[in-house]
């Protein structure tokens, strides 16, 4: 069976072919019936091991739109707050004949454990995996990076972008996925942000790390990918705490007027306004976080297309 | 592989030509008539319709009378023909209401593209007519679907392979049997 | 056959001469060339070493019975050459108190197929705040000299401090799971870049280091005996060779699994891999078997740590930490340290028994294969290659090392002139 589970299950031909396939699918979404037959008949499972509504819905409604039933667990009231494993979980809604899981879990890993386990014979699509991946995020943040500064109808890759990716990285998903993803579409990628959230072996995964904000947005990238900030780390010891945090790398008011007007602004979700994003960052004509979010639809009946329609690998 | 040649590059215009004529004359005339290839070679012959159309009818407005129609995401073998990629779909009218719709395709066998087109051509509107115009039709159909414009019938047997060639895909141009 | 009189015949011994060895009511009687007058077990071909004696064994029981018992323990460690195993504290109850480490003891002794050595907890409960009942465990008929609250650091310096007084009046000596727990909250794997790709919460080599390097220098100051469980890194390993040039009175043990595998074994997320400390890089791996050769460190233990199969049959931060290790412990060291060259037979008879012995004060074991000596003894063949597989003594299957081809199989035990294991096959000792 075919999975998604890390980037690094693409090469650079099958991911620009998936980005390709997701620009059909936004054909689909753009049309008065916005439905395919393909998944006809089959039945997909959101598992969701961790809260997410946003993911959740959007794959929820990638899978109806290509006619796949679709059946959502979340940790929250199930079994698993009974303490039920993840093998006996995933073996009773499979025996439920779900052929297709969709993972979120707050262990790193998880979908992998699901993939290469004797006991599931699903597809399992990564939706974000504790501190490790999130795929189908880079995947559709790719595609926004490319329609909005290469045109809608390019059909090639991101070489000759630079794309800054700010804030906690070694606790980010988002920020792997799009490492390995932008770099692998030949986009060049700067990281920045505290040396705590940039830990020294970050730079084997960027082509520039920074750890002045300021210096980092002065050096022109075409991206500015900011992300989530989560409240917990302060407790850990990573950063002294939330106003100096968003004094020293938030993209306030004034960071974001010293950028060209051309700087694409990108935030995955969902933001905590005033800390690390501000408003007039996140609300302005340069912001694609609305299009992140379309695109996320798009992309998501893509690689459920690849992965259950066509039954084909995405190598 | 023993293989026999039954169109040859002047047997293949001579049928573009006529099926031209016949598509004109069912509709009594160009107005509302949308031609839409079939990726692959489908795309071509609609291409080489619409310029025949155009050369007796000069009113013929090809730019919105052209098309293609991409059915890979509709068909009813995607898991056990995999692979195939999905092409841009271009319909050139925002609405289909008015429309005679010709679909075009290179061979007319199963049946099964067609079908595909069909669904596929709803999810985009209601068109006023369907109708499907071939090269070759080779019978062996497995659905209730039949040709308007026929370039050639060609009873086959199921073993045999039909190869089109057309120059914009191939560099030749030929209809073969493969056996 | 009069099984308590034989003569293993053509044996090689560590040191590479080849004898005859005639064993009898448990002691080996004469070791000499041609000898006859008993049954005689053609051994040629095989080298005879020692019996190899586990500073670092869990074993489970009490409490933890699904995992592993010590009669299925102390047969897996037969199985792989041993005559002595120490058990690890940590089971349920507790081995705080003297009646646990007596019925340790005691079913070890029943079970017959090794010496079974309790180790006694440094803190009662593992808690590592108050000290657990050291001196009553050494009065006991367990005599345990080796403390630990391995599975838990004693990261308390006071505490560690205190530990090493109390017990040297009785010569004990404190076997310390090194592992800095501020520095390791929720750690899951080495760190490294290979962590920081794969999500997993890193478990910094300066965690250890850091502790090893306080240890040895409170040792230092108040003249008391440390053993460093499970060195897993260069740094620490640096920090021990220091110590011990500066007349530390430290010791030092390495597992095999350190010795063999590193850290890429983590990147499909299989816990079978997922082990305390970590797997390290292959740099780590160098040192630590350059570490054995040159005595930076002194023996190797299993970490022996049997699990359930639902414990390993999940996501990897949801799975326990340790692997089984005493069956294939020998095969290991041979592959990764004889053959290689950097060690040689006497070494290997050194770090697997009698190093251990020494630590713990065993005076059954590791006393060499010479006249009047209990009959431990461990025939290897160094010759066999074989595939490991899932079949086993222990109870539990977390084997790190299916399918890898090892060789040095090991064709006899005996333990107190008993065969415990032969022909590779495991024998039914009846009182069972």
């Amino acid at each position: 069976m075919k999975h998604l589970l890390s980037i690094s299950d693409l090469h650079r031909d099958s991911a620009i072919s998936l980005l390709n396939l997701a620009v059909e699918m936004q054909q689909v979404n753009s049309r008065d019936v916005k439905k395919l037959p393909a998944l006809n008949g089959r039945t997909v499972a959101n598992l969701f091991f961790e809260d997410s509504t946003r993911t959740r819905f959007s794959f929820e409604l990638a899978a109806k739109r290509l006619s796949a039933d679709v059946v959502n667990f979340t940790a929250k009231g199930s079994s698993v707050s009974k303490g039920e494993s993840l093998k006996d979980t995933v073996q009773t809604i499979e025996a439920m004949g779900v052929e297709a899981l969709i993972v979120r879990h707050h262990h790193s890993g998880a979908a992998n454990t699901i993939a290469n386990s004797a006991w599931s014979k699903s597809a399992v699509i990564n939706a974000g995996d504790g501190t490790h991946e999130h795929p189908t995020q880079g995947l559709l943040d790719a595609l926004t990076i490319r329609q909005r500064l290469k045109g809608t109808s390019d059909k090639g890759d991101l070489s000759g972008l630079r794309v800054l990716i700010a804030g906690d990285i070694l606790h980010s998903r988002v920020a792997r996925s799009n490492l390995l993803l932008l770099r692998l579409l030949g986009a060049k990628v700067g990281i920045v942000g505290p040396a705590t959230l940039v830990p020294d072996d970050a730079r084997i995964l960027a082509d520039f790390v920074y750890f002045n904000f300021d210096e980092a947005l002065s050096d022109n990238f075409d991206v500015v990918m900011m992300l989530r900030m989560q409240r917990e780390r302060m407790n850990s010891a990573f950063i002294p705490n939330e106003t100096e945090y968003s004094t020293l790398w938030g993209l306030s008011e004034s960071r974001f007027n010293l950028l060209s007007t051309d700087t694409l602004i990108m935030h995955p979700g969902p933001m905590n306004r005033g800390l690390e994003i501000s408003s007039a960052a996140a609300d302005s004509p340069q912001s694609a976080i609305l299009d992140q979010v379309a695109n996320g639809v798009a992309v998501r009946m893509a690689v459920l297309y690849k992965l259950l329609a066509q039954e084909t690998s995405l190598k | 592989m023993v293989t026999r040649t039954v169109l040859d590059a002047a047997d293949i215009d001579r049928a573009i030509v006529r099926i031209s004529h016949e598509i004109v004359e069912a509709n009594q005339g160009t107005s509302n008539l949308l031609l839409l290839g079939i990726p692959t070679r489908g795309v071509f012959l609609a291409q080489r319709i619409a310029q025949s159309i155009k050369k007796n009818y000069p009113d013929f407005d090809i730019e919105h009378s052209l098309g293609k129609l991409d059915v890979t995401m509709f068909r009813d073998d995607l898991s056990t023909k995999p692979g195939r990629e999905v092409t841009p779909t271009e319909i050139p009218v925002s609405n289909l209401e008015h429309q005679t719709v010709v679909l075009v395709d290179d061979v007319l066998f199963s049946g099964r593209t067609i079908r595909a087109a069909l669904d596929a051509l709803v999810s985009y509107g209601r068109p006023k007519a369907v109708r499907l115009a071939v090269l070759v039709d080779r019978g062996h159909r497995e659905l209730p679907i039949r040709a308007d414009y026929v370039g050639k019938n060609l009873p086959t047997s199921s073993t045999e392979r039909i190869s089109v060639k057309l120059t914009e895909s191939d560099d030749e141009q030929s209809v073969v049997i493969e056996q | 056959m009069k099984k308590n009189h034989y003569i293993l015949s053509n044996v090689q011994l560590s040191n590479g001469t080849s004898v005859d060895i005639e064993v009898k009511d448990g002691l080996i009687k004469t070791v000499a060339k041609d000898l006859s007058g008993a049954d005689v077990i053609d051994c040629s071909g095989l080298i005879a070493l020692q019996g190899f004696v586990d500073l670092h064994t869990h074993l489970r029981e009490p409490g933890f019975e699904q995992s592993e018992t010590i009669l299925t323990g102390s047969k897996a460690a037969a199985k792989g050459g041993f005559t002595a195993v120490h058990a690890m504290a940590n089971t349920m109850p507790v081995a705080d108190n003297a009646a646990v480490v007596e019925q340790v003891y005691a079913l070890g002794k029943s079970a017959g197929y090794v010496q079974v050595q309790p180790i006694g907890a440094v803190t009662l409960g593992l808690s590592g705040t108050q000290l657990a009942d050291l001196g009553k465990m050494n009065a006991s008929q367990a005599k345990v000299t080796v403390f630990s609250d391995d599975g838990k650091c004693v990261s308390d310096s006071l505490v560690m401090r205190r530990a090493l007084e109390y017990v040297k009046a009785f010569g004990g000596v404190i076997a310390q799971h090194a592992q800095d727990p501020a520095l390791t909250v929720g750690a899951q794997m080495n760190e490294s870049e290979l962590s920081l790709k794969l999500g997993l919460t890193g478990w910094p080599g300066v965690a250890e280091t850091a502790i090893i390097a306080r240890d040895v220098l409170l040792a230092e100051q108040v003249q008391s005996r440390l053993h460093v469980c499970h060195v897993s890194t260069r740094g620490s390993v640096d920090v021990i060779r220091w110590a011990k040039a500066r007349g530390i009175a430290v010791t030092a043990e390495v597992t095999p699994h350190h010795l063999l595998l590193t850290e890429e074994l983590a990147s499909e997320y299989n816990p079978l891999f997922k082990v305390n400390p970590p797997l390290r890089t292959q740099d780590d791996v160098l040192a630590l078997r350059e570490a054995v050769a040159d005595g930076t460190i002194d023996i190797v233990a299993t970490d022996h740590a049997p699990h359930p199969a639902d414990s390993k049959d999940c996501e990897w931060g949801e799975a326990a930490f340790g692997m089984v290790g005493l069956e294939t412990a020998a095969s290991i060291v041979k592959t990764t340290l004889v053959d290689t060259g950097l060690i040689d037979w006497v070494r290997f008879e050194e770090v697997l028994s009698t190093n251990p012995a020494k630590i713990s004060g065993l005076t059954d074991q590791g006393q060499g294969i010479q006249v009047g000596s209990f009959a431990n003894i461990a025939l290897i063949d160094p010759a066999t290659k074989f595939k490991v597989d899932a079949v086993s003594q222990s109870k539990s299957s977390n084997n790190p090392y299916l399918g890898m081809d090892l060789s040095g199989e090991i064709m006899h035990t005996i333990y107190r002139g008993t065969f415990t294991v032969k022909n590779s096959e495991i024998q039914n000792l009846g009182a069972n």
